[in-house]
């Protein structure tokens, strides 16, 4: 027990060590203008920024802004892709069906097509949130059809020997089976919905932490910068750990 | 009262614009509450041979026909070869498995999971999932299912194949215990001749590709038996030789092809 606990917490130590080091760098290289502060700005001094701009208070809206975008956005892209990806994974006919537009569609990036989407959709909140759907849609698609398709046939001859239904197969085999892989695709996806609303706010927004960003820069006020940076860093890790999270509830047998 | 029929059964295969004919000309009758095992060489078609009674492939000419006391009852079900369980599923409901597919009452599926999990000795773990078990674990996860169905006749592919010696006896004397209360008709695939001499009532040994039927040895050995007794049984040991040479022979075949 104490030697396992010894193995195990050397790793942790080094893993936590790493960005503390680089923190430290920084602030010292900062501090002693051996990079220069007014582009590198002293870790603590970002710090200090990030207090007064929450409260100050119209931090926390980009921040609800930008939460509330992903979110709606990411579902809006989640629900048909896991759709979609099942019946194609299920389905041949579906698969021929769907894969020559998903690759027609997949290598365009979504920011690129976002002045289509400004015409569709408007100028609004909800054209944000399609974009960020679209960019989740492709690889959660893709993941959920490799998923279906990858479950051992082992599996669908159990189901087929034991008479399960279509409603049994689909909902004790073909789902349960193909998560993992479809999880990863999540995952995946939340990575690209963080970049995307980014990019997007930097281009076309008047609020989110992309906004935040590009303005700060603009106006040269690069510790306020600097704080969007780490709160697109802390909440990319942030939803990684939920998901992961949310992985090991969902994937007990993994 | 025959059980299973199977006539003028061959299957054909097509593999790189050739025909492979993994079952000619198979003729058989299997008697209600028979163990027979099938053995022969690996490639012999004897897998094949269950998929079709197993529905899980189609015969390219002939005819299987497996008869049906109870319309209640499933025509079959299927001990696969190593990882049949469902890894997502926990040990009580891959044991319960095949009577949630039939839909049948909550009550009746609770008793017949709780009786074989009993019987297998996997009450204790029925809340694992199959990650969690040892080989002959998962194995003994197969055969309850397979029992709990309460099919016509039971299918086994295999099912101690990946296990190690000690494992492989213990298994065997337990399915033995469970076979002898139900009395199902059972068709068994092996490769093992100590196997096949220790489980059934009947060996049908399997030529190499193409798999026909050579021989038909009906083992009367008393049970219940143990692989002691098989082992010093001077008639059993007659058996096992004159199979051997037999297998030895197919398998020599095949290399010079």
């Amino acid at each position: 027990m104490f030697k396992k606990l010894k193995t195990q917490s050397l790793p942790q130590l080094i893993t936590i060590s790493s960005p503390i080091f680089l923190l430290l760098l920084w602030e010292i290289c900062s501090q002693y203008a051996l990079l220069d502060p007014r582009f590198f700005p002293a870790p603590t001094l970002i710090l200090t920024t990030l207090i007064q701009m929450a409260e100050s208070g119209n931090l926390f809206e980009h921040i609800y802004i930008s939460l509330t975008r992903i979110i709606l956005g990411f579902a809006l892209g989640v629900i048909p892709a896991i759709c979609i990806g099942l019946l194609m994974g299920m389905y041949k006919y579906f698969r021929h069906f769907f894969s020559p537009i998903i690759m027609i569609f997949m290598p365009i990036p979504t920011l690129a097509m976002l002045p289509i989407i400004l015409i569709l959709f408007g100028i609004g909140e909800f054209s944000k949130m399609i974009t960020i759907a679209i960019s989740v849609f492709f690889p959660v698609a893709i993941n959920t059809a490799a998923g279906v398709a990858n479950i051992d046939r082992i599996y669908l001859d159990v189901a087929k020997n034991y008479h399960a239904n279509a409603k049994d197969f689909f909902f004790k085999i073909a789902l349960p089976g193909s998560l993992p892989v479809m999880l990863e695709g999540i995952q995946m996806g939340q990575a690209i919905a963080l970049l995307t609303i980014v990019a997007a706010e930097m281009i076309g927004a008047t609020s989110g932490i992309g906004y935040l960003i590009w303005m700060n820069y603009k106006a040269f006020l690069l510790p306020q910068m600097y704080v969007g940076l780490i709160l697109i860093s802390f909440f990319g890790y942030f939803f990684s750990l939920l998901l992961r999270g949310f992985e090991r509830k969902l994937l007990p047998w993994k | 009262m025959s059980k299973i029929q199977i006539e003028q059964l061959s299957k054909r295969f097509v593999k790189r614009d050739k025909y492979i004919e993994a079952l000619k000309d198979i003729t058989l009758t299997i008697k209600q509450g028979e163990f027979v095992c099938l053995l022969g060489p690996s490639g012999c078609g004897k897998t094949t041979l269950l998929r079709i009674l197993a529905n899980l492939e189609k015969p390219s000419t002939g005819d299987v026909i497996i008869n049906q006391t109870d319309k209640k009852k499933p025509l079959q079900s299927m001990v696969f070869q190593e990882n049949g369980v469902i890894p997502w599923l926990t040990v009580e409901e891959n044991v319960a498995f095949g009577l949630k597919m039939r839909h049948l009452s909550n009550d009746f599926v609770k008793e017949r999971t709780e009786y074989y999990l009993q019987k297998v000795g996997l009450s204790k773990f029925r809340r694992l999932y199959p990650k969690e078990l040892s080989g002959g674990m998962k194995q003994r996860v197969s055969i309850a299912r397979a029992f709990a169905n309460d099919p016509e006749i039971l299918l086994m592919d295999e099912p101690f194949a990946a296990l190690d010696e000690q494992n492989k006896f213990i298994l065997q004397e337990e399915l033995l215990a469970i076979w002898q209360e139900t009395r199902k008709t059972v068709l068994f695939i092996t490769h093992s001749i100590d196997e096949a001499l220790l489980l059934s009532d009947r060996i049908l040994l399997m030529s190499a590709q193409p798999g026909k039927i050579i021989k038909d040895v009906a083992i009367e050995m008393n049970r219940p038996r143990s692989i002691e007794k098989v082992r010093s049984d001077p008639e059993m040991t007659k058996i096992f030789l004159d199979i051997w040479e037999q297998l030895q022979s197919e398998v020599k075949q095949t290399r010079l092809k």
